[in-house]
């Protein structure tokens, strides 16, 4: 079987979607993070970035998330 | 739910948080609870109609909304409280806390609350469930109330009702608040629950239906507090997701909405930050037109009330206090009332469309750039009309430092009470000069003067999180919620509510403040015989406490460029700012009723001299005046609010200190170094 390529949610190109494998680190921004729906196994599709580049702006279970990069590496996903 | 608050395991909790009291005893307190934007406000104002106060939080200072409501014709009146809107009990901003201490009965002054009614948006009905699962665990009755079902609908998402409420074990209701349908019901199914003295239906989620405290214990040993903390959710997430499929079906997450169409354009790389700032501009434009005419009616209205009690009352130093110290203290603060409801009228519809938060979006680069929340961007932008509000707002900031760093920065925004100051110094020494032509020095001035601010508060910022409110990054997670139309009322009240806090804030101290500076410039009574009314005032006011300290602080502030008499104003202006134009008044003789565009007052200034014949005033003077009113800390409210909101007195006086020396080393470099130039 192949194996699957993993990346982080701040690698993934606007208007791609990806499926969540775990979100890293500890402390209240990861917990934050999966609070709000990023659980292994849900799918986000990375909607834009802002005009900076950052933050960027994700969609998942039907509603708009904005998030850091910096917090976007720490969600691992794979396309 | 994280296992340092395991004694509200299911376990350890009796049932009802009441049972050592009779339910008759005190009326029953209902805790309405739900996520931001879910539609709590609407639904509370829907049941409780008028009958609503807002107060304080004992100790902090968020906002409690409690109201009455009439669920039973047989039973007292029950006492609503709308929580402030949070996503989960772990939380860990100011707000979401104290939702956490209400619904655990550990804030003091308040019971456990006999019945939840969790809102929950239909159009996001998994992450708002993520909720509804932690509120089951804490084993009081739930009532679901579903909004925003009509708006899921035009989605294609079609929830099953009744399949919910089996799975979820708890009365689910539709509602549709601003119609007003599904209000009999929600009371319905209150009465139900409360009448039948249901016991909650406590079923532990998070460990996935395994006896709790077994399970707690047993995950306890053999993980750490991260692993079973995020078992937890993954388990709740499960058990939504199970739910979600049973009662929805389709995954509606593909489809472009209406709000990312909107997007496209609000928050572009390149239209949407100016979009942003042709909406700043707006929004004060609209905020300085609109409230002149009122603020002028206010002006003469106290104006008009002073004379009023100076004619009815005896002449004495009652009336004086009265007249001089009490009404044009407190007048001269309320007259900005127009403009701080307007502020917070554009606030609070900014917010209730959900731009605010697009704002925060666009601007958290820059903003971190200096170490500084996007959430920052709105109490800094509510300081252009008042840094009390301002501060107020940064309350949604989660992290202490990042919330103290814009708290300490926020009152170099140019507030309203600098303006008359501004405009005062403008029409004196600048008025109808142009550069290049057609440009006018007066607008040149007024733009410097807020980008000094602005400039200032962002090198402060930056050396203050370098040095002692260094944090790492702060996280940015927001919910970019959808746009709605706003709804009058939520609006008209947030706004109201906003209003009355600061009055009562600024109210309080403003009065003491005033009195004191009454007090200050009445005391000692001078003797000496005078030719007329003015020069007595101005005899008095030399001769008065304030006017000593002026003459002592001469040599401080002649560096500067300003004698005694400036001095004088400058102390009175640390009640509040626009209060130098008045006390100029009374210095330069020219009666108490003058405002920044009078003739008189500006032909005074122009024409003082010193004992030695040369020229007080200067343009040079002038624009040091105006660099040291855009830096310096002079206003009393602000840092009797910043004591409040800190708890402390170290920070208030810390900035009252920083602020004052830049403001002072800023005007003394603009005087001196203009000299050098060769400026005068």
């Amino acid at each position: 079987m192949e194996k699957i390529k993993v990346l982080t949610l701040a690698d993934v190109a606007a208007g791609t979607k990806a499926k969540v494998l775990r979100v890293s680190g500890s402390g209240p921004v990861p917990k934050r993070l999966m609070e709000m729906g990023i659980v292994p196994g849900v799918w986000i599709r990375v909607v834009k970035s802002a005009p900076f580049g950052d933050p960027i702006e994700v969609r998942l279970r039907g509603y708009s998330l904005a998030m850091r990069r910096n917090e976007a590496e720490s969600i691992e996903v794979t396309e | 739910m994280s296992f340092d608050t395991k004694e509200n395991t299911p376990g350890t909790v009796p049932a009802n948080g009441h049972s050592d009291t009779t339910p008759e005893a005190r009326p029953l307190l209902i805790a309405i609870a739900g996520n931001p934007n879910a539609g709590k406000t609407t639904l509370f104002n829907a049941l409780t109609g008028l009958r609503q106060k807002v107060a304080n939080y004992p100790g902090v200072t968020v906002e409690r909304k409690e109201g009455n409501w009439k669920f039973d014709p047989g039973r007292p009146a029950a006492r609503l409280i709308d929580l402030p809107g949070l996503y989960s009990l772990d939380a860990t901003s100011l707000d979401e806390r104290l939702a956490r201490e209400v619904l655990t009965g550990r804030l003091p002054g308040l019971p456990k609350p006999d019945l939840i009614i969790a809102v929950v948006d239909a159009t996001n009905l998994e992450r708002n469930l993520y909720l509804v699962t932690q509120l089951i665990e804490y084993n009081i009755p739930v009532v679901i109330a579903l909004t925003m079902v009509d708006l899921a609908e035009k989605r294609d998402l079609k929830i099953d009702v009744e399949k919910l409420r089996s799975m979820l074990r708890i009365p689910v209701v539709r509602v549709r608040t601003r119609e007003k349908t599904g209000l009999s019901e929600i009371t319905e199914a209150v009465r139900g629950v409360i009448l039948e003295e249901r016991e909650a239906d406590a079923f532990w989620i998070g460990n996935a239906g395994i006896d709790a405290s077994q399970q707690a214990d047993e995950i306890h040993l053999s993980l750490s507090d991260d692993e079973a903390a995020n078992r937890q959710i993954f388990a709740r997430y499960k058990f939504i997701s199970d739910v979600y499929q049973a009662s929805v079906g389709t995954f509606d997450t593909e489809r472009a909405n209406f709000s990312e169409k909107i997007d496209k354009i609000l928050t572009h790389r390149f239209f949407g930050l100016l979009i942003l700032i042709a909406i700043l501009l707006l929004v004060f434009q609209t905020i300085f037109t609109w409230a002149a005419l009122p603020m002028d009616l206010l002006d003469q209205g106290f104006g008009a009330l002073g004379e009023t009690a100076r004619a009815s009352m005896p002449e004495g130093i009652l009336t004086d206090l009265v007249v001089d110290g009490i009404i044009a203290g407190v007048g001269g603060v309320l007259v900005f009332l127009p403009q701080i409801l307007l502020l917070f009228l554009f606030i609070s519809i900014l917010e209730d469309t959900g731009y605010m938060a697009r704002a925060a979006f666009l601007l958290d680069k820059l903003m971190s750039r200096v170490g500084l929340h996007g959430k920052a961007f709105l109490p800094l932008m509510s300081s252009f009309a008042c840094a009390i509000p301002g501060i107020m707002a940064t309350r949604t900031i989660e992290n202490k430092r990042d919330r103290l760093a814009t708290i300490l920065i926020a009152p170099f925004m140019s507030c309203s009470a600098r303006l008359p100051v501004y405009a005062l110094m403008i029409a004196a020494f600048f008025a109808g000069q142009t550069v290049f032509g057609f440009i006018s020095v007066g607008a040149v001035l007024m733009l410097a003067m807020y980008s000094l601010g602005i400039a200032v508060a962002i090198a402060v910022a930056f050396l203050l999180k370098k040095t002692i409110l260094k944090s790492p990054p702060p996280p940015f997670v927001m919910e970019l919620p959808p746009y709605r139309i706003p709804n009058l009322r939520t609006v008209i009240q947030n706004m109201l509510t906003r209003a009355w806090l600061f009055l009562k804030r600024a109210g309080t101290v403003i009065l003491a403040i005033s009195i004191i500076l009454w007090a200050l410039m009445y005391f000692p009574r001078s003797q000496a015989p005078v030719a007329d009314e003015s020069t007595a005032a101005r005899v008095q006011l030399e001769n008065s406490f304030a006017g000593r300290l002026g003459q002592t602080i001469e040599p401080v502030i002649s560096p500067l460029g300003y004698d005694w008499k400036i001095g004088v104003a400058i102390i009175a202006s640390f009640a509040a700012r626009e209060v130098l134009v008045s006390t100029l008044s009374i210095i330069y003789n020219v009666g108490e009723e003058e405002n920044e565009e009078s003739p008189t007052l500006i032909g005074a200034i122009r024409g003082a001299h010193d004992s030695g014949g040369a020229k007080v005033w200067t343009p040079l003077t002038a624009l040091s005046l105006m660099v040291f009113f855009v830096l310096a800390m002079q206003c009393m409210s602000t840092l009797a609010v910043v004591r409040r909101e800190t708890n402390s007195w170290g920070w208030p006086i810390f900035m009252f200190v920083y602020m004052t020396v830049i403001a002072y080393a800023a005007a003394f470099a603009t005087f001196q170094g203009g000299k050098l130039l060769g400026f005068s």
